[in-house]
């Protein structure tokens, strides 16, 4: 499975647990937009540690916050790549 | 001789100076206050009372506290999110015999007092202002975990121990993520009107990028909010419409990756992260753009304040502290009049960093959490036999809660029925739990550490 649909699926399963509706995700999707909010994206990070074995916030020393949804797979695919 | 009205400090209202409070709907010259009232002209039946303050807005309750301040006896000061069931008990341990409301006050029936006066953003003019004849005592709640928050006494001179006078007369517009109803939030709320600068505030429920607009509208110089709140504005796409001079975070341990994102999203900004809590009150700042603090912060008294590391946690002696709890027998200080923090401290080369909190407690984005009572919730499960919650970091909100799970020998543990347990699990979680409780991920364990205690043996670090 692609990184993008690992991240597009534990969204949707978050935000169906956490009761919130999920915006259409494209590229250009503002996270603060996408129905998650500030837990439901610690919950992702904590899941996506567990399913790609990186969290590439944490890890890296030049982490940027990722404002949107493209923004957000490119630092897991970088982070994965390393 | 002196009497007694010359020895008591100079009230709120006797200190104000220049500045706006904003927020979406009202616009106010905070010096208005000084021959006006937003208290529709009631404010001499409040003198002598104990007033809780309970506005659904920000910006209302500031003026309600100007105003107050010197002659209500006793403020309570309370957040949104206070939970209107413990209202009684609140009212009955401060003593309240009167509320200040707005047009946003949730119904409640405590609110119901027969001295019950609105406060509004517009101030009219008065010659029947009371003249201030008392040291009011300002009562914050703790942001306690469970049952309901103690309440602490401050004075004013303690909360405002650690503002310095302005350093020049450059132009200051404060805004704040957190709500000015807590210690963080109060803390700017108070630098902004003896500094005679701006506030910009926010509404409840108003979007973070309508609450970036405003800043950028009203040209925000100084900034401050939790990691948390940081960490939400970095996601922001109008983050960059905002160009603070000074940045500041507090309320929660700041790491070194929020405090980089800061630093390339605003580089002309100072970046600091303050120490503070509702019980020992400011402790100091660290300005380095360093996570932790250097060691030499224990070596000398900065401006009255002295800290020890005693069983690695933080203990502070200060005049900025609060007095004493109210309707609890709780004690503040130990003997020598030090607070004890909670918090762990770690020495790494010359620095102090913090390593979570004593008694396992859990920070999740500002609220604190008791792993005991998410375990209590688990070990309902039949087929559960113990369970261990424990904090994991997050760069989105500090920390998350994660739960190791023993199951009952005998309880099917077959691989394809662990998902579906797991699944039960949380489903309970979510059924009996605030969100933030509910852990992000359970695994199942063959064995728990127990202590020589007979007690979950309990690691105070934050897991990586």
């Amino acid at each position: 499975m692609s990184v993008k649909l690992t991240i597009a699926n534990q969204m949707a399963e978050i935000a169906r647990e956490h009761g919130k509706t999920l915006a259409p995700l494209r590229d250009d999707t503002v996270l603060l937009d996408s129905g998650l909010d500030s837990l439901g994206f610690a919950v992702l990070v904590a899941r996506l540690e567990d399913r790609l074995g990186v969290d590439p916030f944490t890890a890296s020393d030049d982490a940027q916050f990722p404002v949107t949804f493209g923004d957000f797979v490119k630092v897991y695919e970088n982070g994965a790549a390393h | 001789m002196r009497t007694a009205l010359l020895t008591k400090a100079p009230s709120l209202r006797q200190r104000v100076r220049d500045g706006f409070f904003r927020d979406r709907s009202a616009n106010v010259r905070v010096a208005d206050l000084v021959r006006g009232t937003s208290l529709r002209c009631r404010l001499p039946e409040l003198a002598g009372k104990s007033v809780a303050i309970a506005t659904g807005s920000q910006l209302t309750a500031g003026l309600a506290l100007i105003e107050l301040d010197g002659v209500a006896r006793r403020l309570l000061i309370l957040p949104p999110d206070v939970d209107p069931s413990h209202l009684p008990a609140l009212f009955a341990s401060a003593e309240i015999d009167a509320v200040v409301t707005d047009g946003e006050t949730a119904a409640h029936p405590e609110f119901d007092l027969p001295l019950r006066v609105d406060v509004g953003a517009e101030i009219a003019l008065t010659d029947r202002l009371p003249e201030p004849a008392r040291d009011t005592e300002w009562v914050m709640l703790t942001s306690g975990t469970t049952g309901v928050p103690k309440l602490l006494a401050h004075s004013l001179a303690a909360l405002t121990g650690a503002i310095k006078p302005a350093a020049s007369n450059d132009l200051v517009v404060w805004g704040t993520f957190y709500d000015i109803r807590r210690y963080g939030g109060l803390q700017i709320f108070l630098r902004a009107v003896l500094g005679g600068a701006s506030l910009v505030l926010s509404r409840a429920g108003e979007p973070i990028a309508d609450h970036l607009d405003r800043l950028a509208q009203y040209g925000v110089t100084h900034l401050s909010g939790t990691p948390s709140h940081w960490r939400r504005a970095l996601m922001s796409p109008d983050l960059h419409k905002i160009v603070p001079r000074y940045v500041r975070l507090s309320g929660e341990i700041a790491d070194q990756t929020v405090l980089d994102s800061l630093r390339t999203a605003f580089p002309s900004a100072s970046v600091g992260h303050a120490y503070a809590s509702t019980e020992a009150g400011v402790a100091f700042e660290v300005t380095d753009g360093l996570a932790g603090m250097p060691q030499s912060y224990f070596d000398v008294d900065r401006d009255g304040v002295e800290m020890k590391i005693e069983d690695g946690s933080l203990r502070i002696r200060s005049p900025r502290r609060a007095s004493h709890y109210i309707g609890s027998d709780a004690v503040l200080t130990d003997a020598d009049g030090f607070v004890d923090s909670g918090d762990m401290l770690e020495l790494r080369g010359d620095r102090y960093v913090f390593a979570g909190r004593r008694g396992g407690i859990i920070n999740i984005g500002g609220l604190k959490v008791h792993p005991e009572e998410i375990e209590a919730v688990i070990n309902r499960h039949p087929k559960v036999r113990m369970s261990l919650v424990r904090p994991k970091a997050s760069p989105i909100t500090g920390a998350i809660v994660i739960a190791d799970v023993v199951l009952e020998s005998g309880a099917a543990v077959e691989a394809d029925e662990i998902g579906v347990v797991k699944g039960d699990i949380l489903k309970l979680c979510r059924d009996t739990l605030p969100r933030h409780k509910v852990p992000a991920a359970i695994s199942i364990v063959p064995s728990l550490d127990v202590a020589a205690t007979g007690k979950l043996a309990r690691r105070h670090k934050v897991q990586g």
